[in-house]
């Protein structure tokens, strides 16, 4: 049976578990995660995770390199369904609907999950088509609605000041950090009510990625967001709960303050402190 | 601390590949100066000597080049004239011996005719004794003709031309040869029906080999399972490309000529049968042969292009909401259409040359008319075509008369390069525009 062992420092699964699921009541949460577990061919990647993620909050995952956060996150839009050789259990209920349904459409789902990648990846079109481009997926919007539509993504994204007089520029003659937020703009216009950020400022300056961090508190009145990063001092500013994942398990989540002022388990206190295990 | 060389210099490395390009571009433009110069020049309208020989023999003609004569003959050197006349002498061409001319001059007088039945002709125009309708003409020889004036193509007295005329006429001699049809079995005229065969033969082949060669690697690279069945289809479709042009002659007369072709025949012409409609070579079967021949260029070509797209697009497009396919038609295809024209850029370059397939599927030795005219259906597929490579052949190896085909062979050949040639800058002047359109890929 799992015990707390100071030794290896390593957690007993089950408490971790429980908290998880205890401290967020299933009425407030977007996305509730069972029992998930993820495997790329033989080598598992996720282990039973189990955790909900509270509506119009912000989630951060937080743990070392190749804990899978990233993979988690894909998990969640039905991204590795595109890889042959991802074999996945357990469930992901997103606003009472299980993902994996048989009835659901994949594209409606990835529109509603919207997903930031780590480099941004702006589409080699003119700054306004990228932000059109979903738009015009869906259909039936005038061309008034859509500049409309645009220019309010723009704006949420801190973008529309810097580029307003160079819509039809091409997206790639942008700064890395306007891309970044050029790719959330792009997110943000087909209203998406999850937005997942990986790593969303890590290839940035500094003050880029202070405007990302102001626009994702701007964004959390309107939807759920779930970001991935490596930075402490991010994780503390921006999110309301935190969770600290190892070796494809959920070691630790918590409101951020708790989880960041009075860890519960010493291994998350290691790493948030960045003391080697 | 300094940082040193380890060798002083780097060897003879770059010298020796510097070298190699030079060699290179050295060939190539040999290669051009002496298509351009032998066949280009063969429009200069030269001077014409009149030549009187000891023993009172005179005669008219364009000196052309000498030559030493075979050893055990009495004389030393030797001089080719061009004398034309072919339809009066029989023979176009005279060796004459050096020691034997007693004297050279170029009367103004002389002029050259080209007549479009009777071939070339060197002598005086009488234009007393000529009319309205016929020109009447009287050789250096002593003979006299008269020609109706509607077959004459042209006529000139190039010893009387100034430089600028010469150019002028030069032009006019290149127009012809461009625009015009071949004449006196091939050794006379222009190569227009060839010209408009090549281009058009290339053009049938691009527009079938563009979407199937596309779809093919859209299939083998976006939509296919990359398992063990793929990897076997692509390494069969990269050895086809090796496969020599006259095996897809062969399956193109069988399968395309003899199956299908005979097949359209005998359900849609049976009224003309048995002389075959589809059922023999013509544009569309050489077409088709070519497009077969040039379709594992276009996939390699295009499949590289596809998995130079960075993995980062194709997410961003499907996290937005976007299908399989809608991905693949905004994102990836938009961005793979450079790499798309280089494939169709091999491919003309492959196929505009190819001449050993068509000589199965479909090319003529002379056929003057093109296969568009005024008559439904305006492209006529079955008909068979000229193309500039079969031409060359055609002129170099089965022509009664080499001296003459030689300079047309040369002008032919770099007609076909510049034909070649231009058709490639479309395709890079098309696939740049696309770039500066879209974008360039991040390498
Ligand atoms: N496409 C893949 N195929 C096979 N294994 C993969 C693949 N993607 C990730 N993995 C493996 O899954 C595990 C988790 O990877 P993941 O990318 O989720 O880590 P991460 O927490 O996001 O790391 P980082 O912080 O470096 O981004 C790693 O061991 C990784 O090697
Ligand atoms: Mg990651």
């Amino acid at each position: 049976m799992p015990v707390f062992d100071p030794e290896t420092r390593r957690a007993p699964e089950a408490p971790a578990k429980e908290s998880a699921i205890t401290d967020i009541p299933a009425a407030s949460s977007a996305l509730e995660i069972e029992g998930l577990t993820l495997s790329y061919g033989e080598a598992t990647a996720l282990k039973g995770l189990t955790l909900r993620i509270p509506r119009q909050r912000v989630t951060a995952f937080i743990g070392p390199s190749g804990c899978g956060k990233s993979t988690l996150l894909r998990a969640l839009n039905r991204l590795h369904d595109l890889n042959e050789t991802v074999h996945r259990q357990g469930t992901i209920v997103l606003e009472g609907e299980e993902i994996h349904a048989p009835g659901i459409e994949v594209a409606e789902l990835r529109r509603r999950v919207g997903m930031v990648f780590q480099a941004p990846n702006p589409f080699p079109m003119s700054i306004y088509e990228n932000v059109a481009f979903g738009l015009r997926l869906q259909g039936g919007l005038k061309r008034r609605q859509r500049d409309e539509v645009i220019e309010w993504a723009l704006s949420s994204a801190a973008l529309w000041d810097e580029v307003k007089d160079r819509l039809h520029d091409s997206a790639w003659s942008l700064s890395g950090g306007q891309q970044q937020r050029l790719v959330i703009a792009r997110t943000l216009a087909v209203q998406p009510e999850v937005l997942l950020l990986d790593e969303p400022a890590s290839a940035l300056d500094p003050i880029s990625t202070l405007k990302i961090e102001e626009l994702i508190r701007n964004l959390k009145s309107r939807l759920t967001l779930v970001l991935v990063t490596h930075n402490m001092q991010q994780a503390a500013r921006v999110s309301d709960y935190t969770a600290y994942l190892h070796g494809g398990e959920l070691v630790e989540y918590a409101p951020t303050d708790q989880l960041f002022t009075n860890p519960r388990l010493a291994q998350t206190e290691n790493y948030i402190t960045g003391r080697m295990t | 601390m300094r940082l040193r060389r380890r060798t002083p210099g780097e060897g003879p490395w770059p010298w020796l590949a510097a070298g190699c390009v030079s060699v290179s571009l050295l060939m190539v433009l040999a290669l051009l100066l002496l298509l351009g110069t032998r066949g280009l020049g063969h429009f200069w309208p030269a001077d014409i000597e009149r030549v009187t020989l000891h023993d009172g023999q005179v005669f008219a003609g364009v000196a052309v080049r000498e030559e030493a004569s075979a050893p055990g003959q009495a004389t030393s050197e030797e001089r080719l004239y061009y004398t034309a006349n072919r339809a009066l002498d029989g023979a176009t061409w005279r060796w004459v011996a050096l020691e034997d001319i007693a004297r050279r001059d170029r009367p103004e007088q002389l002029s050259v005719i080209e007549h479009g039945r009777w071939g070339t002709l060197i002598g005086y125009i009488d234009e007393t004794a000529s009319n309205e309708q016929r020109l009447v003409i009287h050789t250096q020889r002593g003979q006299r003709t008269d020609l109706p004036r509607t077959g004459i193509i042209e006529h000139y007295r190039p010893n009387a031309m100034s430089w600028v005329d010469k150019i002028l006429a030069w032009g006019r001699g290149v127009w012809h040869f461009l625009s015009q049809g071949p004449r006196s079995a091939n050794t006379e005229g222009g190569v227009w029906p060839a010209i408009f065969g090549t281009i058009l033969m290339v053009l049938l082949m691009s527009v079938v080999v563009t979407p199937f060669g596309v779809l093919a690697a859209i299939y083998l690279n976006e939509i296919a399972d990359q398992g063990r069945a793929t990897r076997l289809v692509r390494i069969a479709v990269r050895n086809l490309a090796g496969v020599p042009s006259i095996v897809y002659g062969v399956f193109g007369l069988g399968v395309f000529v003899y199956g299908l072709g005979g097949t359209l025949d005998t359900l849609f012409y049976s009224d003309r049968l048995p002389s075959p409609t589809f059922g023999t070579g013509g544009l569309l079967w050489a077409s088709l042969t070519l497009a077969l021949l040039t379709l594992p260029v276009v996939i390699v070509a295009t499949e590289e292009g596809l998995a130079r797209i960075p993995d980062a697009q194709r997410e961003g497009a499907l996290a937005l909401g976007a299908t399989r396919i809608e991905m693949l038609r905004r994102v990836v295809l938009p961005m793979a259409v450079p790499a798309m024209l280089t494939g169709v850029i091999l491919a003309i370059a492959r196929a505009a040359g190819e001449v050993a397939p068509l000589l199965l599927v479909g090319v003529a030795k002379l056929a003057p008319q093109v296969p568009v005219d005024d008559t439904f259906p305006f492209l006529h597929l079955e008909r068979k075509f000229m193309h500039l490579g079969y031409h060359i052949l055609d002129v170099g190896f089965y022509s009664g008369d080499v001296e003459a085909a030689m300079p047309l062979l040369y002008a032919t050949a770099l007609l076909l390069v510049l034909v070649i040639v231009v058709l490639n800058l479309t395709a890079i002047f098309l696939r740049h525009h696309v770039k500066s359109r879209h974008g360039a890929l991040p390498r």
